[in-house]
């Protein structure tokens, strides 16, 4: 076994194993140990990950022209060795056999609906109309934040938040609100660094005031349930929710620079 | 042979010549023609936008070929011409000869996207021409001299080889480049304003009345200008290494796979250290868009366009790992270099790591019951690695570690001879370690601010690493100074694999130019010119992501069988090698051959 060890092509195999492990069940149970949400990575990413490890593989075994001697010396006597005549047959067959099946395994037609693309954040149009009033979005600001106290903006952004949006969101803005798992994609966790965290107020606004009907069709497909607020919420009541949810989850907003207005790319 | 130099002139004039008449008066008879006619033309089989698509990309490549090469023609010609290296002179005619037929191909493929958009998108084309005459001209003058210049440039090369001769040829290349640079700042503002006309510019704005000097420096225009100027470099570095690989493995001598080893070399090293500064230049460029509008910059890095950002991100894994390999590679070739060897492995799995890093979407790719799984498309522990702070680090990081394996390649066949060589050796791990803790901290960091401040932190993380790559590159200049060689660079000593990574770099380049040009033009969707000129024909429609893929692919499949073709006519008009033209570095055992031990 230690003979194997040490050889390039051995340790290829082992590193490359050890790889999908720490991918596909690593990834998955070792941060719950540690008391840190994790799940499965689904099968995109995976991949992805190990065509990058194999792909290092190669440089390392062939970075040397030794190693890479001994590395395909293997190979090399399985395809030519007159002894090993059984073992070259016997991959003649396994090999097309383990194709077939992958690509069987990739055309067999599933009940599961097909993976897609999906944008978690598709761009705004250039203005909205809320209520009868055109908004536009690009020097759209939260006015609430140079009126009034932010207090009290806060409070009635919770109660907006309480009456409105807690079923599905989130007693703790964590999208695991009670109707949640009855929604795929479930709703979004405001506590998420990739939500919220990275969006303007503006943003924000039109997401809720348009809910899932007004996403424009560059942002398809996209299964949103959440309803256009704007027809059940006035625009103070909304823009106070949005101070609610970054106040609540800790986040800022993104914001415009403060010379000239200008915006920020990250 | 000087017969056929000037047969070969000659032929090079008619068929420029004959360009700009096409070019010239064809633009002005078929616009007259259909002004007052059809909105838009059609092509068969692939359609109207399809082809224009493919004559843009196809001539923005040999572009930025030929705008590219001539920067380190001239920069190796000066450095021969004062440095006294003569393989540098002849280094940088090589160069200058694949120009010749590149050049005819651009003039080619720009006379065909000019004829295409004329039929398929006159109205555009004639509101454009309203507002950009002037300039046009300008353009077909400055094309003008920078064809006679080159001409004269490669032509003149054995004649203007001495003396105040050679300062005048080296002069000639200088002109070239800065007649080449302001043809390709022209054309950037045309495109420019289409993606950024000036904010006082609406639908209804006749073109006449638009300002050409606002529509001209745009909002957008500088950030390209930068950009490309610094990609045609890396590109053109990269099709040098390429067309260096393509005759190394034609080689019948050891001479001359010395000097196509060698020539293989500077130009990987030409497009890995420009690509080093590009990702600023790309920041500055997405910052640029993002502030002249919101909708544009999401829909680039949030929206659609976004999972282009993450094939960009694989891309550029591949190119840094390649880049590291050739190097690697190379190291067996140096006496000394094995003492390094260990360290690679180490290099490779921080590289590794950082590709993961960097290429972990924000937006997972996913089925309806891995969603489920994650509680939605955000992966609850990898979502941290989708984000910015996560991304920056990982390219700084790899970007300190392939200046690791550079100086390795630097220092090793050289012993240091200074007294303080320990202590310097010392002072620059300390640096690389100092700015690759900064990077990580600001990376961690980042997550526990707001964007704003997290933006600010990405100026500090590149700060390091450049700060760490000049001090490191200063104390090595005088580090190895009157060092002692180990031996020569056995320079043609390289196994074929290590070729096929010098295609890989150039095929990569290309393709992410595509696609990345894709994405910089794709996100006006509808738009022919940015909420003033709205695209009403039937390829309005910004097309998926496999589509585009597809075509943009197919330009690199084009592109790459002219250049072949380019390759093979390189060869075919030269004469037959001499022994001792190549690197005269494989014939002087003990010298400090590698380039950037002389002091480059």
């Amino acid at each position: 076994m230690g003979k194997y060890l040490k050889h390039p092509l051995g340790q290829a195999g082992v590193v490359l194993f050890l790889a999908y492990l720490l991918f596909d069940f690593g990834i998955a149970y070792i941060p719950p140990l540690f008391g840190i949400a994790s799940a499965p990575i689904p099968n995109s990413v995976l991949l992805q990950y190990l065509i990058t490890v194999s792909v290092g593989i190669l440089i390392w075994v062939s970075d040397n022209e030794a190693r890479w001697a001994e590395f395909k010396e293997p190979m090399h006597r399985v395809m030519v060795d007159p002894d090993l005549k059984t073992a070259r047959n016997s991959l003649m067959v396994l090999i097309p056999i383990l194709v077939a099946l992958m690509t069987f395994s990739q055309v067999r037609p599933t009940v599961a609906a097909p993976t897609t693309l999906r944008s978690i954040h598709p761009a705004p149009p250039g203005r909205i109309d809320f209520q009868g009033t055109t908004l536009e979005l690009g020097s759209l600001q939260n006015p609430l934040r140079s009126r009034g106290s932010m207090e009290e903006h806060y409070e009635e952004g919770k109660r907006v938040y309480y009456e409105n949006c807690i079923a599905c969101h989130g007693d703790g803005l964590d999208g695991q609100g009670h109707y949640a798992h009855a929604f795929s994609p479930v709703p979004v966790s405001f506590q998420d660094i990739g939500t919220i965290a990275q969006l303007t107020e503006s943003y924000v606004f039109w997401r809720v005031a348009k809910g899932g009907p007004g996403l424009p069709n560059e942002g398809a497909p996209w299964n949103s349930a959440m309803p256009a607020w704007e027809d059940f919420l006035t625009q103070d009541e909304i823009w106070s929710v949005i101070i609610f949810l970054y106040e609540q989850a800790g986040h800022e907003p993104r914001t415009f620079e403060e010379e000239g207005g200008e915006g920020e790319v990250e | 042979m000087k017969q056929r130099g000037a047969k070969g002139l000659r032929l090079f004039a008619v068929m420029s010549l004959s360009a700009l008449a096409f070019h010239l008066f064809a633009e002005v008879a078929w616009a007259q023609e259909i002004a007052g006619g059809r909105t838009y033309g059609d092509f068969p089989i692939v359609g109207g936008r399809v082809a224009v698509w493919v004559a843009a990309q196809v001539h923005l490549l040999f572009a930025a070929f030929v705008l590219g090469v001539p920067m380190f023609a001239v920069v190796a010609e000066g450095w021969g011409m004062f440095g006294g290296e003569a393989k540098y002179d002849r280094l940088a005619k090589e160069f200058t000869r694949l120009l010749l037929v590149a050049y005819s191909a651009t003039a080619i493929w720009g006379a065909i996207l000019s004829f295409l958009l004329i039929t398929i998108y006159p109205n555009l084309w004639i509101y454009l021409a309203e507002i950009f005459e002037v300039s046009m001209w300008i353009y077909v003058a400055l094309f003008f001299f920078e064809s006679f210049t080159l001409y004269l440039y490669y032509y003149g090369w054995d004649r203007w080889n001495r003396g105040r001769a050679k300062l005048g040829h080296l002069t000639l290349g200088i002109l070239l480049n800065v007649f080449g640079t302001a043809v390709m700042l022209i054309a950037n503002s045309w495109l420019t304003y289409m993606m950024s006309p000036p904010a006082d510019v609406g639908p209804d704005t006749a073109p006449g009345m638009v300002q050409a000097w606002s529509a001209f420096a745009n909002a957008t225009w500088m950030p390209i200008n930068i950009h490309r100027a610094i990609a045609n470099v890396v590109f053109g570095g990269a099709i040098v290494g390429a067309y260096a690989a393509y005759r190394f493995l034609l080689a019948k001598t050891d001479e001359e796979r010395a000097h196509y080893d060698w020539m293989g070399y500077v130009g990987n090293l030409i497009a890995i250290f420009a690509l080093l500064v590009l990702p600023f230049a790309g920041y500055y460029l997405g910052r640029e868009i993002y502030e002249y509008n919101q909708q544009m910059g999401i829909t680039m890095m949030g929206g659609f366009m976004s999972w282009l950002w993450i094939i960009q991100a694989f891309l550029i894994g591949v190119l840094f790992l390649t880049g590291n390999y050739y190097l690697w590679i190379g190291m067996g070739r140096i006496p000394g270099a094995e003492r390094f060897a260990p360290y690679t492995k180490y290099m490779l799995v921080v590289l590794i790591v950082g590709v993961i890093v960097w290429a972990t979407p924000h937006t997972m790719i996913a089925n309806r019951e891995e969603i489920a799984a994650m509680g939605g498309n955000l992966h609850p522990f990898l979502g941290v690695l989708g984000v910015m702070s996560a991304k920056n680090t990982a390219v700084n990081i790899m970007i300190l570690t392939t200046f690791l394996s550079f100086l390795l390649y630097w220092r090793a066949n050289n012993e240091p001879t200074v007294r303080w060589a320990r202590t310097g050796t010392i002072v620059q791990g300390a640096m690389f370690v100092i700015a690759a803790l900064i990077v990580v901290f600001y990376g961690v960091y980042g997550y526990f601010v707001s964007a704003i401040v997290r933006i600010g932190f990405s100026v500090y993380q590149v700060g390091a690493v450049i700060a760490t790559i000049v001090g490191v590159v200063v104390i090595n200049v005088f580090m190895m100074r009157g060092a002692k060689s180990r031996g020569a660079i056995r320079w043609g000593q390289m196994p074929p694999r290590s070729q096929y990574a010098l295609f890989i770099l150039a095929v990569t380049f290309t393709w992410l130019m595509g696609l990345m040009g894709f994405a910089r033009s794709g996100i006006r969707q509808h738009w022919h010119v940015w909420e003033v000129v709205r695209d009403t024909s039937e390829w309005a429609a910004t097309p998926a992501l496999g589509y585009a893929a597809v075509v943009i692919s197919a330009c690199v499949l084009i592109f790459f069988v002219l250049v072949a073709f380019i390759f093979w006519l390189g060869g075919l008009a030269e004469k037959p090698f001499e022994a001792g033209a190549g690197a005269d570095a494989s014939s002087s055992p003990g010298g400090p051959e590698l380039a950037p031990a002389a002091g480059d």
